[in-house]
C-alpha cells in the first residue's frame, strides 16, 4: 500500500451504525461527504451493500509482546491481526521485556507502531517500576513523551498495595491519565489455576475465587471516590464485580470497566479437558457470571469490550495445564463474538457496538482522533462488518504470530471485512474497484 | 477401557470388572510361582514426574508379575524448573514402543493430557495427578473393603456400606478418587474434615454426609470402614496459610485413637493409604489393631495394578 497515492474512496450503500443506508466519501483521510455524487472523479469504489459501517474499532487492552517476546508476537504481526479484526487503534500493555516503565520504552513501541502503520499503537505505561508493585514509575515522563501515554497499568499483576494504588490514582490526575487495574488479590490466588467452583473441585485444580477480583474492585472504587480520580477496571469477569461497578456508578464514582469476548462466551466447563488454550487470567467463570457480564454490558454498567489479546507460542500451551501460560489471542474474533453474544441476542444494537468498541474505549484512552462519529469532517477511521458471513474459527489462519485461540471450531456469525485507518485500507476482504496502489 | 485416568468416569460395570479381576490376580499371588506369562513382550513404562517409591514399586511388581518389560523413567521437574516437557517425554516413549505408560505427575490433568494429546498411542494409567485422581488407590481400597465386608463378593459393589473418609479432602487425590468410586459402587459416603480442607461445594452435596469433627460422624453413623488420610506437613505451616491451627488440635478433632475406634461397630475396618503419621491422624493402637487392614492394602495394591494393566493391555478374559 503506497502512501503517495491520493486516497479518494467512496463506500457505497453502507449501513451506518447498522441503521440507515448511506455512502461515505473519503478524501485524503477525511470523510468529506455522505453522498456518492460528491466523490471526486477516479475515486475507488467499494460496494458496501449489506455491510455495517462503524467508527474504526479501538482496543484498549492488547499484548503485542514487543520488545522481548517477539517469538510470541511483534508489533507488526499484532498490528496486522488487529487490522484484520477491524481495529484502527490498540493500547499495548506494559508487561514487555524491558517493561514499558520509562519514556524510552514507550517511545520505542509507539514509533515502531507508527512505522508499521496498520493501526495506531498507543503504549500503556507501567504504574510501578518493573511491574513490581513497589515504586511508582515515571508516569509523568511517559505522559510527556512523544508517546503521550494516558493509560497506565501493571496488567498481569495487580497494584495490590493500597497506598501505592492511592498514590497512583492521585498522581495521574496531573496529565488526565487513568489507572487500568488488573484486579486480582495475589494472596487469595497463590497457585490458582482456574475459577474456584464445582469444576475446579472436580478437576483438582487450585481455585481462583471470584472474591479475589471483587475485593480489589471494591477497594479501588472506594479509593477512586476518596481521591476523586478516574479508575478503569480491566477484564471484569464475575457477577459480583458487575454489582460493585453498578453500585459505584450509581454513587457517581468515576469508574469504567471492560469485559473480554471470551468472558462473554465461554465458561469454566471448557476447562474439563485440561486443554491450556482455555487457561486465562482472569479465568473463565460460570454461566451465571457470563449472564451477568452480558447484562452489565447491555445496561452500560460495563463500558467497553476489550480483547486482552495475549499471544503465546505453541510450547507455552502444548503442555500440562499447570505449566501452561495464561492468555488467549482475540483480535480477529472479537467482532464475531460480540455479534453472536450481544447483537444477535438483541442485547446491543450495532450503534451500541460502536459505543463499546470504539467511542468509549477511545474516550477512556484519550485517543483524540478515534471513536469519532461517521460524519463529514471526521477522520476516516472506519470498520466495515459483514454481519451475515458465518465462518468457523481456524486458529492457525490468524495473522497473529501465535495461534492460541480458544475459539477453534466455533462458528461466528460475522466479521470485519474492511478496515480503514485515515482512509487507507489496512485490511480488505471485499471487492474494491480500482484497487489501492 | 483404553486408559485408566480416574474413577469419576469409570462405570460401575468397569469398576466391578476390575475388582473381580483383582480377586483372580490376588489368587494367583497365593501360588508358589507368582509370575504369569500374560504380558510377555509388552513394555510398561513407569513415568514418574514426582517421587513416590511406594507407588512405583507397586506398579513395577505388578507389571513384572505379568511378565511385562518394565522401564522406569524418572523425569522430575516442576513448573518452575522445567526439565524435559511432557510432550517430548511422550514422543520419546512412543518412539521406544511403550505399550502402556503409568504416569505420576504433580500437575492435575497430566494423565488426561497425555491420553488426549495424540503425543503417544499406548494405554495411559494414572498413578496420581496433582490433587485430582489416584484411581488405583481407590480401587485397591474398594477391593480391600469388599473382601472384608461383602460376602461372596464376586460381581458385587459396596452397596449399603457406610464408609468414612477423614482428613485433607481438598488436596487429596486419594479422597477425590475414593469419593467418586464409593458412590459408583453404592456406598454411603461420610466425609470428615475441617471446612478449610473441603473442596468447593462438597459441604452442600446431598449425596455425601459431611462432618467437621470425627466425633460427630461417629455419633451419627455406624461405620463399616474408615479411611484415614495422611496429613501433609506443608498444610500445617502457619502465617495465614496453615489450614488448621496446630497438629495437636488436628489430632484432638480428627485423629483416630482407641476411644474413637471403640465407638465403631466390631466388624468395622481401618484403612490408610500410607505412609502414616502415627500419633497425628492415627494412633499406633488404631494402626496396629486387629481391625486395621493397612498392610493388606499394600498387597492388594499390587493385585489391583496387575488387574488394571491386564485389562488395558490384553483381552477381556482373566487368566485361569
Amino acid at each position: 500500500m503506497s502512501e503517495t497515492a491520493t486516497d479518494a474512496l467512496v463506500i457505497v450503500n453502507a449501513s451506518l451504525y447498522g441503521d440507515t443506508a448511506s455512502d461515505i466519501v473519503v478524501v485524503d483521510g477525511v470523510i468529506t461527504s455522505l453522498e456518492r455524487a460528491d466523490a471526486p472523479a477516479g475515486a475507488r469504489t467499494l460496494d458496501a451493500s449489506g455491510l455495517v459501517a462503524l467508527p474504526g474499532l479501538v482496543d484498549i487492552h492488547v499484548h503485542l509482546r514487543e520488545p522481548g517476546r517477539e517469538d510470541a508476537e511483534t508489533i507488526e504481526t499484532g498490528s496486522r491481526s488487529a487490522a484484520k479484526g477491524g481495529f484502527v487503534a490498540v493500547h499495548a500493555m506494559a508487561n514487555t521485556t524491558p517493561t514499558a516503565d520509562t519514556a524510552g520504552v514507550v517511545e520505542q513501541v509507539a514509533s515502531r507502531g507508527a512505522e508499521v502503520g496498520l493501526v495506531d499503537v498507543f503504549p500503556v505505561g507501567a504504574v510501578t517500576v518493573g511491574l513490581e508493585g513497589k515504586q511508582l514509575s515515571e508516569m509523568g515522563a511517559m505522559a510527556n513523551s512523544r508517546a503521550k501515554v494516558r493509560v497506565f497499568s501493571d496488567d498481569g499483576k495487580c497494584v495490590h498495595d493500597p497506598v501505592l494504588m492511592r498514590r497512583a490514582l492521585e498522581y495521574v490526575k496531573t496529565f488526565d491519565g487513568v489507572i487500568a487495574q488488573h484486579s486480582q488479590d495475589p494472596r487469595l490466588t497463590e497457585g490458582s489455576q482456574m475459577h474456584e467452583g464445582y469444576v475446579s473441585a472436580e478437576l483438582g485444580l487450585a481455585g481462583w475465587p471470584a472474591v479475589a477480583e471483587e475485593s480489589i474492585i471494591a477497594r479501588d472504587v472506594l479509593l477512586a471516590e476518596h481521591v476523586g480520580s478516574r479508575l478503569h477496571v480491566c477484564h471484569l469477569s464475575t457477577a459480583g464485580s458487575v454489582d460493585i461497578i453498578r453500585w459505584a456508578k450509581a454513587k457517581g464514582i468515576d469508574v469504567t470497566a471492560e469485559v473480554m469476548p471470551h468472558h462473554l462466551l465461554l465458561t469454566d466447563e471448557s476447562v474439563r479437558g485440561y486443554d491450556p488454550r482455555f487457561k486465562v487470567n482472569p479465568p473463565l467463570r460460570t454461566q451465571s457470571d457470563v449472564d451477568a457480564v452480558r447484562a452489565g454490558l447491555a445496561d452500560g454498567t460495563i463500558d467497553i469490550v476489550a480483547t486482552d489479546h495475549a499471544p503465546h507460542p505453541d510450547e507455552d500451551k502444548d503442555c500440562e495445564w499447570a505449566a501452561a501460560a495464561m492468555g488467549m489471542i482475540g483480535l480477529e474474533t472479537a467482532v464475531g463474538i460480540v455479534q453472536k453474544t450481544m447483537v444477535d441476542t438483541g442485547a446491543l444494537t450495532w450503534r451500541d457496538v460502536a459505543r463499546v468498541m470504539s467511542t468509549t474505549p477511545a474516550r477512556i484512552g484519550r485517543d483524540e482522533n478515534h471513536g469519532r462519529p461517521l460524519e463529514v469532517g471526521e477522520p476516516a477511521n472506519i470498520t466495515l462488518i459483514n454481519p451475515e458471513a458465518p465462518w468457523t474459527v481456524e486458529p492457525s489462519a490468524t495473522a497473529s504470530r501465535s495461534n492460541n485461540s480458544p475459539f477453534g471450531g466455533i462458528e461466528l456469525p460475522g466479521r470485519a471485512v474492511a478496515t480503514f485507518l485515515r482512509g487507507r485500507p489496512t485490511h480488505i476482504d471485499v471487492s474494491l474497484e480500482g484497487a489501492f496502489a | 477401557m483404553k486408559h485408566l485416568l480416574g474413577t469419576r468416569d469409570l462405570s460401575r460395570e468397569d469398576a466391578i470388572r476390575i475388582l473381580d479381576t483383582t480377586a483372580q490376580m490376588s489368587a494367583t499371588q497365593e501360588r508358589e510361582i507368582r509370575k504369569l506369562p500374560t504380558l510377555r513382550g509388552r513394555t510398561v513404562v513407569n513415568l514418574f514426574f514426582e517421587d513416590s517409591t511406594r507407588t512405583r514399586i507397586s506398579f513395577e511388581a505388578a507389571a513384572k508379575r505379568l511378565s511385562a518389560d518394565v522401564i522406569n523413567f524418572s523425569a522430575k521437574g516442576s513448573s518452575l524448573s522445567k526439565g524435559e516437557s511432557l510432550k517430548d517425554t511422550a514422543l520419546t516413549l512412543q518412539a521406544m514402543g511403550a505399550d502402556a505408560v503409568v504416569i505420576r505427575h504433580w500437575a492435575s490433568g497430566a494423565a488426561q493430557r497425555l491420553a488426549d494429546s495424540g503425543w503417544m498411542h499406548g494405554a495411559v494409567l494414572n498413578a496420581g495427578d496433582g490433587t485430582h485422581e489416584h484411581p488405583t488407590q481407590a480401587l485397591l481400597d474398594a477391593f480391600t473393603a469388599r473382601r472384608h465386608l461383602v460376602s461372596d463378593s464376586e460381581g458385587k459393589g459396596l452397596d449399603g456400606l457406610t464408609v468414612a473418609i477423614v482428613g485433607d479432602i481438598l488436596h487429596s487425590r486419594v479422597a477425590g478418587s475414593n469419593v467418586a468410586l464409593l458412590k459408583t459402587l453404592g456406598a454411603n459416603v461420610v466425609v470428615v474434615a475441617p471446612p478449610t480442607l473441603l473442596p468447593f461445594g462438597m459441604a452442600q452435596r446431598e449425596d455425601i454426609s459431611v462432618y467437621y469433627t470425627l466425633d460427630d460422624a461417629l455419633e451419627a453413623h455406624d461405620l463399616d470402614a474408615i479411611m484415614m488420610l495422611r496429613v501433609q506437613r506443608e498444610r500445617m505451616t502457619g502465617g495465614g496459610s496453615g489450614f488448621f491451627p496446630s497438629p495437636e488440635e488436628y489430632t484432638r478433632l480428627f485423629g483416630l485413637d482407641r476411644a474413637r475406634m471403640d465407638r465403631m461397630p466390631d466388624h468395622a475396618i481401618i484403612m490408610h493409604p500410607g505412609p502414616m503419621n502415627r500419633g497425628l491422624e492415627i494412633s499406633a493402637e488404631a494402626a496396629d489393631s486387629p481391625r486395621s487392614v493397612i498392610v493388606e492394602q499394600v498387597s492388594n495394591g499390587v493385585a489391583v495394578r496387575m488387574a488394571a494393566l491386564y485389562l488395558l493391555l490384553s483381552g477381556e478374559e482373566a487368566p485361569q
